[in-house]
């Protein structure tokens, strides 16, 4: 680039250190005060006299004799049942990623070899649902749900999941399948195979890369679920961010916010990992879209 | 591919829209064109040695049947779209009849719980996204000038406040805003003023939820424009260089029009996201200063009395508004596909 040929003046260079050093602080600071503050009390993570006590943890030794405690943890997880909340996401998110990438690895397969006029018509029309609010659906639920007697199962949750993920994990593997060469599965044809089977031995081989990106998208839209999750899931199978939801309400007012501040903490925690290991493959997904214009 | 083996590939993605994303669809606006039957009421007369009364009860036998009957409830018509939740014709009206100028109209429509959720909606869209684009064009200019190794690192932590929940973040800030949080009391001490509070006041309350907007977006379009600067041609700097053009002069006259692209596509996906702007509502307890159309819907279905077929019909007028806002990208798409010939 630039920066490597020419020297940038002192003045412009403070400048980017600057801002830079500003967004770090901007994307990663919440963070990681919430994180550290999550095993104080409260009076030290909201500390209205003296801010510095969060790093002490004055008031945490005095409560317990040592400057960092689990108890916001403790009464989380086991006195509010967060470890069913936990247990409660991880089967939808397994499920739903495993279930769009089935449908949608077909379906986008199919419209990136079609090249009759309804695939970009069906291109078209998952565009549009894709851009609806999931919340505009959920009213058109609750009647035949309440009927047919399905409401607040974890099973009518994922499915529901996967038919709003479709849309765009559809569009991601569409894109993904036309970098992948025509000719690889026709050649195969050639040879005699039908079209499942070139699909089967000559296109599965190589989708992998796709396919784990769009089901980290899905495995995040699924994660971060708060419209559908909070009114189709009863009390007792709720995931976790409907459980902080409803933390909100009831640990206000028992006093018991480091509660919600350890649950909080606890729904990032798998994130940070998530970043961590697939940072490669959630950048290349998200320009994917981009390149194709 | 044959019309029969895309037909076979295509049928179960086809077949999870269609009943999840298409009958629902049907399903609200027939529920927003039908209300629950009024209970049947019976007069009975009932005579004791002091004398006779009579008394109203509900019919339950009549009601159920009428239900069965008719389960999508009483047709209405356009009825709930026109009444005071709404689209408040009556009110409107008596609004504009009545007004004194016309900052008066618009301040007294925001009396009106529609009118109210769509003036944040769009307020938040149309700043949010502009400011999104901006300040993800400095952060990845500034960081495309960094070292290698660096690079890397703050895509890790740039990633973080996109990828967060969005319920889960707009409580970490919100917990950091409060009174006795650190950037709540920060900002107490920085303006001398220990009552301030970013809650109170409906002007402070907007400016923190667009805030939390740009926070969570600007991620986004960073990493879009980051890709598109790893591609600006070389040659093209170069020449510019030895035309003796300023960095400003090539930054807007070579990477500025090299990523234009990319700003629609951003601009497009963030038009359709803060569209929907709902969870931020909820996660800093705004909604006595700030709705959105998703949390009116939000608010009806989590009454006691789930008022299905007020959420359908503001679902209903939010789809409308999509589609309208997302008109211009279908007319584009039409054309790209539609050359003329």
């Amino acid at each position: 680039m630039t920066s490597n040929q020419i020297k940038r003046p002192l003045g412009l260079q403070l400048l980017v250190y600057g801002f830079v050093l500003f967004w770090l602080i901007l994307a990663a600071f919440p963070f990681l005060w919430t994180m550290w503050g999550s095993f104080k009390v409260e009076l030290d993570f909201f500390s209205k006299g003296d801010w510095t006590n969060v790093f002490s943890g004055v008031r945490t030794q005095v409560v317990y004799g040592k400057s960092f405690t689990g108890a916001g943890y403790e009464g989380a997880w086991i006195q509010e049942e967060f470890w069913r909340a936990f247990f409660n996401t991880a089967i939808v998110c397994v499920s739903t990623v495993l279930i769009s990438l089935t449908l949608a690895t077909l379906g986008g397969y199919a419209l990136s070899r079609s090249g009759f006029r309804y695939s970009f018509w069906l291109l078209i029309i998952a565009l549009v649902f894709r851009a609806l609010p999931p919340i505009t659906l959920v009213s058109g639920y609750l009647q035949p749900f309440y009927d047919w007697n399905v409401w607040g199962t974890l099973p009518t949750t994922i499915i529901v999941l996967v038919a709003i993920n479709q849309p765009f994990t559809l569009w991601m593997l569409h894109s993904f399948f036309q970098t992948i060469p025509k000719e690889l599965d026709e050649s195969a044809k050639v040879d005699g195979c039908t079209q499942f089977q070139a699909f089967r031995h000559v296109i599965i081989p190589v989708m992998w890369p796709g396919v784990i990106t769009a089901g980290l998208f899905s495995f995040l839209l699924a994660y971060n679920d708060f419209a559908v999750t909070a009114i189709l899931l009863s009390q007792e199978n709720q995931t976790m961010v409907p459980k902080i939801a409803s933390f909100m309400g009831t640990t206000q007012t028992e006093g018991n916010i480091m509660f919600a501040v350890a649950a909080v903490v606890s729904a990032i925690v798998p994130l940070f990992i998530l970043v961590m290991f697939f940072q490669r493959q959630l950048v290349s997904g998200l320009t994917a879209g981009a390149v194709k214009g | 591919m044959k019309h029969k083996t895309f037909f076979w590939f295509f049928l179960p993605t086809a077949l999870a829209m269609f009943l999840f994303i298409a009958l629902p669809l049907t399903s609200i606006v027939s529920q927003s064109l039908h209300t629950p039957h009024d209970q049947v009421l019976i007069v009975v007369e009932s005579c004791d040695p002091f004398g006779c009364k009579s008394e109203t009860t509900i019919d339950h036998q009549a009601s159920q049947k009428i239900n069965e009957e008719k389960p999508q409830g009483k047709w209405v018509g356009f009825q709930i779209y026109t009444d005071r939740n709404h689209l408040a014709f009556k009110e409107v009206g008596e609004f504009w009849e009545s007004k004194t100028s016309f900052i008066d109209f618009v301040s007294s429509l925001n009396d009106l719980p529609f009118y109210r959720a769509m003036g944040f909606t769009l307020t938040y869209t149309f700043v949010v996204t502009p400011l999104v684009i901006l300040f993800g064009f400095i952060i990845a200019i500034a960081v495309n000038s960094l070292h290698r190794h660096l690079k890397g690192f703050m895509v890790f932590f740039s990633l973080l406040p996109m990828i967060v929940t969005p319920l889960v973040g707009s409580l970490i800030l919100f917990w950091m805003i409060d009174a006795r949080g650190i950037i709540g009391s920060g900002l107490q001490e920085l303006f001398a003023d220990p009552t301030l509070s970013l809650k109170a006041s409906t002007g402070l309350t907007w400016i923190t939820l667009i805030v939390y907007g740009v926070w969570h977006s600007a991620p986004f379009a960073f990493i879009v424009f980051y890709a598109g600067l790893q591609t600006v041609p070389q040659e093209t700097i170069e020449a510019a260089m030895i035309d003796g053009a300023t960095r400003f002069q090539q930054t807007i006259h070579v990477i500025v029009p090299h990523l234009s692209p990319l700003v629609a596509f951003v601009a497009l996906i963030q038009l359709m996201d803060n569209f929907r702007v709902f969870e931020p509502i909820v996660g800093f307890s705004a909604s006595a200063h700030a709705t959105s159309l998703s949390w009116i819907i939000w608010n009806d279905i989590g009454q006691e009395i789930r008022l299905l077929s007020s959420a359908a019909t503001t679902s209903v007028l939010t789809i409308i508004g999509v589609i309208i806002l997302l008109m211009p990208v279908l007319i584009r798409t039409w054309r790209e596909f539609n050359p003329e010939k």
